[in-house]
């Protein structure tokens, strides 16, 4: 059974409908293996063993009956920013400690419909504020590579299940780079779809002009699969797009004949560490060896993306986390009266990264600085959203770093700014709203490190070409195959 | 762009957060040090640049006015963190502290 989840979301599926293993055994050995292996990774806040039970003999009934179901038995953790019916969702914070979600959320519901399991709610930032998980204010998630670094941030416990072979893939969110630099410091495929690809109904929101849902997968097929499977209008979600979702599982390629690929002048890879720098370097020869032709383009603004983001993101997360009052559900801690109490509960319920986050963006938004600072950054957004535009009449997608190092150790960045910068090469492409994924092009052993640490290359093409990005990704993975050549040393301990 | 300290503590006032002296002292300088970041912006050149609230070309949309079933009052008031019958039960909000 255990060999079997080590396959991918594809063959799983096929086993399962084939009938070789039934929806129920292979759930059991998921959760057996959850159970064991994630006490040293901590990838989930909670293991679901009733509700994936319970869904595993739903998918048996339903396969029986004759139902196809693409995604028949294949375990996913859930970031715990969704809602699952009957589960607590928490977003990672003491406000939600202990709320059960009475609605399920429109992704994940698609998911249950094509037969997924919920193995689990994977641990994040609190409210999805962070780039390392170290936020979360209810639990530890370390990355597998090495236990002693962060997994990133803020989907870590949903690419810490995945590289730990605990889920074989799972949800996450993006908002400046949430799924694509955790998927990078853990050596999976992050992606995140064009912005309204994806309804965000049942996704606790952040900042709703950029949140996202994406899938985080061990290939660019099986991330092709859920993506599928999740995206396309929500009469629910009144921002999703009513478009077409291309198959993007046909539109998967073995070579890169004929596409220009844009490498970007302002992201001069002489600021990495050398050891760094050429992993990118390599990567940049091995598209070009895949047939791919390089082209330099322009991002003159990219460079005040994070400034942009930081008054942007926080400025709608004022707004968004409003509604955390006390009053209808969710922690309340009671004062003198309903004023104090709102202040009492806000003060308890939310840790340090949100508070900070609140106060920048009700000051972004106070009478006075309204102009001066949110209305500049909408603004720098139209800039930065127009740069890319230029790029794209020049090259099919652009190439680039997803993160500028590998994951790093705890604590290591203390003040809230070098933590901001470490979403350096993904906010631009949130800000612009652009499909964007993040897939493991090497490894580097930083110095005084114990194991190789992966690295991930981040591609991004036009609105809505996510059938193009995911071909062109699907390409360069085949052709380097950087996922197999090495695994997690907690993942091999495991074996 | 206006630059210097925040006022955290009216900042924080507007956003209904209680604030301890520490905390004040601690996220001044924080923001402080995320505005000077931010002061970056001044660089550019906006004036005549429109403003994006959002990426995708938006359109309202309407549905038919027909009631739909919503969540059960029950699963809801679960939730509540107190609750009077089938009301939330919430501090007094209007007239004389009673």
């Amino acid at each position: 059974m255990s060999d079997v989840l080590d396959r991918g979301a594809v063959e799983i599926a096929r086993a399962v409908a084939a009938r070789e293993t039934s929806a129920l055994d292979l759930t059991e050995a998921a959760l057996a293996r959850a159970h064991q292996r994630d006490g040293a990774v901590g990838a989930y806040l909670a293991i679901t063993d009733e509700v994936a039970r319970e869904h595993a003999r739903r998918v048996d009934a339903r396969l029986a009956q004759g139902a196809r179901l693409p995604l028949a038995g294949v375990p996913v953790a859930i970031k715990d920013n969704m809602c699952l019916a009957g589960t607590r969702t928490t977003a990672g914070s003491k406000m939600l400690g202990n709320w059960v979600a009475p609605y399920t959320a429109t992704a994940v519901q698609r998911l249950l419909d094509a037969g997924a399991i919920p193995i689990g709610k994977a641990n994040l930032d609190e409210f999805a504020m962070g780039s390392s998980c170290e936020n979360s204010a209810l639990g530890v998630t370390r990355n597998p590579w090495d236990l002693a670094r962060v997994p990133g941030g803020s989907s870590g416990g949903s690419v810490a299940a995945v590289a730990s072979g605990t889920a074989t893939f799972a949800l996450g969110s993006d908002t400046g780079g949430s799924i694509r630099e955790p998927a990078a410091f853990c050596g999976v495929v992050g992606f995140k779809p064009t912005y309204g690809r994806v309804s965000r109904y049942g996704l606790i929101a952040f900042a709703s002009s950029l949140d996202q849902i994406g899938p985080i997968a061990k290939s660019v097929e099986d991330a092709a699969l859920v993506y599928e499977t999740i995206a396309g209008v929500d009469a629910a979600d009144a921002t999703t797009v009513a478009r077409p979702v291309e198959t993007a599982r046909g539109a998967l390629r073995d070579d890169l004949a004929g596409v220009r690929v844009g490498i970007v002048r302002e992201f001069d890879l002489a600021h990495l560490d050398p050891e760094v720098r050429a992993v990118y370097e390599q990567a940049y020869r091995d598209l070009e060896k895949l047939g791919a032709e390089l082209v330099e383009v322009a991002l003159p603004t990219a460079d005040y993306g994070v400034a942009t983001y930081y008054l942007i993101a926080p400025a709608e997360c004022s707004s968004n986390l409003a509604r955390f009052d006390g009053m209808r559900y969710g922690l309340r801690v009671e004062a003198a009266d309903v004023g104090a109490t709102y202040e009492a509960t806000r003060a308890a319920g939310f840790g340090d990264e949100v508070k900070r986050r609140i106060l920048i963006g009700t000051y972004a938004l106070s009478s006075g600085y309204y102009d001066a600072y949110y209305v500049r950054a909408q603004k720098a957004r139209t800039l930065i959203a127009l740069d890319f535009r230029t790029a794209f009449e020049r090259c099919d997608v652009i190439a680039c770093p997803a993160a500028s190092s590998p994951a790093f150790e705890f604590n290591a960045k203390s003040d809230p700014v070098s933590m901001y910068l470490m979403d350096y090469y993904t906010i631009p492409m949130s800000l612009a709203g652009l499909p964007s994924l993040s897939v493991p092009c090497g490894y580097v052993t930083p110095e005084g490190g114990r194991t190789p640490l992966p690295l991930g290359l981040e591609l991004t093409t036009p609105l809505f070409a996510e059938a193009a990005l995911l071909g062109i990704a699907h390409a360069y993975e085949v052709g380097t195959r950087h996922a197999q050549k090495q695994a997690p040393p907690a993942l091999e301990a495991a074996r | 762009m206006p630059t210097g300290e925040i006022d955290v503590p009216y900042v924080a006032k507007l956003a209904r957060l209680a604030l301890s002296p520490t905390e004040i002292q601690r996220f001044g300088a924080q923001l402080g040090a995320l505005l000077e970041h931010v002061e970056a912006l001044q660089k550019l050149p906006i004036e005549d640049v429109a403003a994006t609230a959002q990426v995708i070309p938006s359109v309202n949309v309407l549905r038919d006015d027909v009631a739909q079933p919503s969540l059960p009052r029950e699963v809801v008031l679960e939730a509540a963190p107190q609750r009077q019958g089938s009301y939330f039960r919430v501090p007094q909000i209007l007239g004389e502290p009673g």
